[in-house]
């Protein structure tokens, strides 16, 4: 039985509808990364969850209790759900130092002052920002501050915590340090982390389950890392998921041939057979997916070469197309370093085949 | 799970029809602006065009084509558009002046620009009345004898007399407008032009001067409508000599009348005709300021490079330091020395100096009751109009019910209407007409302080409500606060420094109000405005002008007070 269950939920502002019959369930103790371009409704659904926004129709389930329902009009108030929230903001009362921040939720629960003082320092110790306690936010680093709206969300709730673009505001490094840790805290605690992120890199490196929403507010995909790597269920998906070369191919006779503007190079791969219909197909190939071939028909040019350390990015041009093709290192040392200008031969190793969206490429 | 320590969980989840505490407060800012906006307003335009129920037109189309009228209108429109001029070059001038070169004294200067803030302008009148007025002003005399003239050089009972004294008040609008603006610039807009090879002067007139104009003028449009309005200088300055502008017609039309109704009906037609030559400004203003801004104009701070004045740094601080001491310190020197001196033409040496005038005034009963009586409406309208702006403002920014415009027009219209119209509005609202009598009551006063200042607090608690991003009060709502808990706990501390320095943005004013309060007042009412007037107009000048030097350090001091209270709170 899932955790929290959002069922048939729409949601409108004003005119535009946001989201529609939108259901998703969170397993418990586990992180649920919810990923979309933005603007897509993650944010709106997450107000929802927290009881921020109303929802026209649908229900919400935390554990066994409804928090929300239209048919029942059932409708808790947001101070009774329960649930943690850490916004991309912080939200820290600038007014309150660290401790009355996140003593907040507990006093409103009305526990002991001694109780208070002793999970106040158990969780500071626990983000790491014990020396911080009297600290006003004004005096704390934004990833401080990151840190105490964590620390208030974990006092609100030990089960489910909300977090919304939680690192988008901290520097690239920060961001990186604060997933390892957030994944870290959540393997302690076992709290259920709902996650939302334009992200997608984030949502990989955090997320036991991951869900993408398209940008008209559609659940597309559920699944877990190498599902959306590997199994990329649509074009969006695909494109949202990582760096993509897009091609054309374009029916010739009865095969299909790849469209470099100056030239047609019959396609040596297998086509899937439901696209074999007599129009154009785009061809979707991850940088790491082209590996360099001698023997191959297709030929580019290096026109440009990247060390990055562990691997280097190549950018080929092939007829009026430009590729990007990555090679690991050590692959790079094997095969033997290709220089700028030299041709190359192409092959793809696991092209996603859609169908074609352009369609002035064949006249 | 979580305990809940309410009892009621499964009750309130359930939702129902209950009465919010959003729909409370909309309905309470509904009923408040009615009461203290609406109806003395609407009083006003009933009274001027109907006459026992019925409509006419004759009481408008006889004072609108009166002479008296006409010349007033035209002494306002004049002196308006003068002060205006004036103000302005003066204003940038000053602005440009400390916000771009490296004058020294900076501090100092900025210091003397506060100044005008707690020294009411009828006192400034009253002093260049003692210095440069035609028969007695001490200065004319010293320029008479030293120069053997005939008559006096300088009149300051003139419209130019009037214009030279608001000047002085209102030319720092337009300085702070530029010179925050002038803070705000990219200076590497500027820095551009310099590079691309433009001279100094050419970069200050094709780059500075059209990037601040949106603040010149938004500080311009404050002068001009400022003045159109305003009552103490022209009434102290003007009324010897016949000059009249409109607010002193009104006042004059009333006083003249003894109360009367009809001289009450009278300045409410009068009024009409201030409210349509004010609402042209404003109209102005909003064409203006709707078609202006830049966006290269930041909100962060940062450093403009200075100009160097070389050669002429000296002298342009000489000239604008005694600029504002003439303008800003000597009336002030003069009130406290005219206060000192025995008998009102007698020379201001030390030997004609006693304590006599403040020994008299402090024994007459009416001046501790008029001191009590406005500390008394100050801090009263100043707490009211601190709460029910803020209730307007959050109604406004986060509420945002249906009719949060007219909210918010109702909440600022007081604030275009001058004071002396707002004054005939509450005293044709509330004294019997509708069934309630608070003539010569200080409740007639407080209310029409209220509705004057109401918009004041109204605009800082809703810049500080717009500060409080609604993170904030989602954040303690998830966190288990009511909606009632996260206004105490976290909204209303936010926005308490705005509140408090709202209520001192009504309390200084309003401890030297004269403009309502001279229509206002009771035998038991007076004000400390109106005591330092009556003072005045009885021919008493150094004790009205003890009274007033009593007025001016009981506002510096206050205000002091409250700043060294009004510190902000620091962590570890």
């Amino acid at each position: 039985m899932p955790y929290v269950r959002f069922e048939n939920i729409s949601f409108a502002y004003g005119e535009k509808q946001v989201l529609k019959n939108f259901s998703l369930s969170l397993e418990k103790n586990e992180i649920m990364c919810l990923v979309g371009p933005s603007g897509c409704g993650k944010t709106t659904l997450v107000r929802c969850l927290l009881g921020l926004n109303r929802p026209a129709e649908g229900e919400i389930f935390v554990g066994d209790t409804c928090v929300f329902s239209s048919k029942r009009r059932i409708n808790v108030p947001p101070e009774r759900r329960g649930i943690g929230i850490v916004f991309q903001d912080y939200a820290v009362w600038p007014h309150l130092t660290v401790k009355e921040n996140i003593a907040y939720p507990l006093r409103k629960r009305g526990l002991s002052k001694d109780e208070i003082q002793r999970r106040v320092e158990s969780v500071l110790e626990l983000v790491s920002m014990r020396d911080y306690i009297n600290h006003l936010p004004n005096q704390l680093s934004g990833g401080q501050q990151q840190r105490v709206a964590i620390a208030r969300a974990l006092m609100t709730s030990d089960d489910l915590i909300v977090m919304d673009e939680p690192i988008t505001n901290l520097d690239a490094k920060l961001r990186e340090q604060m997933l390892f840790e957030i994944r870290q805290l959540q393997r302690n605690l076992g709290t259920t982390i709902f996650y939302i992120t334009h992200d997608q890199k984030a949502a990989l490196h955090l997320g036991d389950q991951i869900a993408i929403m398209d940008p008209h507010g559609g659940l597309v995909q559920v699944g877990s890392d190498e599902d959306f790597i590997l199994r990329p269920k649509n074009r969006f998906v695909f494109e949202f998921i990582g760096v993509t070369n897009f091609l054309t191919l374009k029916p010739v006779n009865s095969s299909y041939s790849l469209d470099v503007g100056s030239q047609l190079i019959p396609w040596p791969e297998k086509l899937p057979d439901v696209l074999k219909n007599g129009r154009a197909i785009d061809v979707g190939v991850r940088p790491n997916d082209i590996v360099f071939d001698a023997s191959s028909p297709i030929r580019g040019i290096v026109r440009r070469s990247v060390f990055l350390g562990s691997e280097y990015e190549y950018f080929v041009q092939l007829g009026d197309k430009e590729l990007r093709v990555q090679l690991g290192t050590l692959e790079a040392a094997q095969s033997g370093h290709v220089k700028e200008g030299s041709e190359v031969g192409l092959r793809f190793l696991n092209p996603h085949y859609y169908e074609a969206v352009r369609e002035e490429a064949w006249k | 799970m979580i305990k809940l320590r309410r009892k009621t969980t499964d009750l309130a989840a359930v939702e129902g029809r209950r009465i919010s505490l959003d729909g409370i407060m909309t309905a309470l800012a509904f009923a408040l602006l009615l009461v203290v906006v609406v109806i003395p307003i609407s009083m006003i335009v009933y009274h001027a065009f109907l006459y026992k129920g019925k409509f006419s037109l004759d009481l408008i189309i006889d004072q609108f084509t009166r002479d008296t009228t006409i010349s007033a209108m035209w002494n306002t429109i004049k002196i308006a558009v003068l002060v205006t001029v004036f103000g302005t070059i003066v204003g940038v001038f000053y602005a440009w002046l400390l916000g771009r070169t490296n004058i020294p004294g900076k501090k100092l200067m900025r210091f003397l620009f506060t100044i005008p803030y707690m020294f009411p302008p009828f006192l400034g009148a009253m002093a260049w009345d003692l210095l440069l007025n035609g028969r007695a002003g001490y200065l004319n005399r010293w320029l008479m004898k030293t120069f053997g003239l005939k008559s006096a050089p300088l009149n300051i009972n003139s419209i130019w007399g009037i214009v030279f004294v608001e000047l002085s008040y209102y030319f720092p609008f337009v300085f702070m407008q530029v010179v925050s603006a002038l803070e705000r610039m990219d200076p590497t807009l500027e820095e551009s032009a310099r590079i691309a090879g433009a001279r100094q002067g050419t970069v200050i007139r094709k780059i500075t001067l059209p990037l601040v104009t949106p603040a010149i003028s938004a500080g311009a449009l404050l002068i001009l409508i400022s003045s159109l309005a305003h009552f103490g200088v022209p009434a102290i300055l003007g009324f010897a000599q016949g000059i009249f502008t409109l607010p002193t017609r009104i006042y004059a039309v009333i006083a003249r009348s003894g109360g009367s109704f009809e001289g009450i009906r009278q300045g409410a037609a009068l009024s009409i005709l201030l409210v349509l030559v004010v609402s042209i400004a404003l109209w102005i203003q909003r064409r203006v300021l709707s078609s202006g801004g830049y966006d290269i104009i930041k909100g962060k701070s940062m450093r403009p490079t200075l100009i160097n004045l070389r050669g002429a740094r000296i002298p342009l601080f000489i000239l604008a330091l005694t600029n504002l001491v003439v303008i800003v310190l000597v009336p002030l020197i003069m009130i406290f020395l005219v206060g000192l001196v025995r008998a009102y033409g007698l020379p201001l040496v030390p030997a004609n100096f006693t304590l006599a005038n403040y020994k008299r005034i402090f024994a007459a009963s009416g001046t501790i009751e008029s001191i009590k009586n406005s500390l008394i409406l100050s801090i009263s309208a100043g707490v009211i109009s601190m709460l029910l702006g803020t209730l307007v403002a959050y109604v406004v920014q986060k509420i945002k019910p249906k009719g949060t415009a007219l909210l918010e027009i109702m909440s600022v219209l007081p604030y275009s209407i001058p004071g002396m119209v707002l004054a005939v509005g509450v005293i044709l609202a509330w004294s019997g007409s509708l069934g309630i009598n608070l003539y010569n009551t200080l409740w007639i006063i407080l209310i029409a302080y209220v509705a004057r200042y109401l918009s004041f607090s109204m605009k800082t608690s809703s810049a500080a409500l717009l500060q409080v991003h609604p993170s904030l009060e989602e954040a303690a709502r998830t966190c288990g606060a009511t909606h009632t808990e996260t206004l105490r706990d976290i909204t209303l501390p936010l926005i308490r420094p705005a509140m408090i320095s709202g209520f001192f943005l009504i309390f200084l004013p309003a401890m030297r109000e004269v403009t309502t309060s001279v229509l206002l007042y009771g035998p038991y009412t007076r004000t400390l405005g109106v005591q330092i007037y009556a003072l005045r107009d009885a021919g008493m000048m150094p004790q009205a002008s003890a009274l007033g030097s009593v007025a001016i350090v009981l506002i510096i001091v206050i205000n002091s007070i409250v700043n060294a209270l009004n510190k902000d709170r620091r962590g570890v």
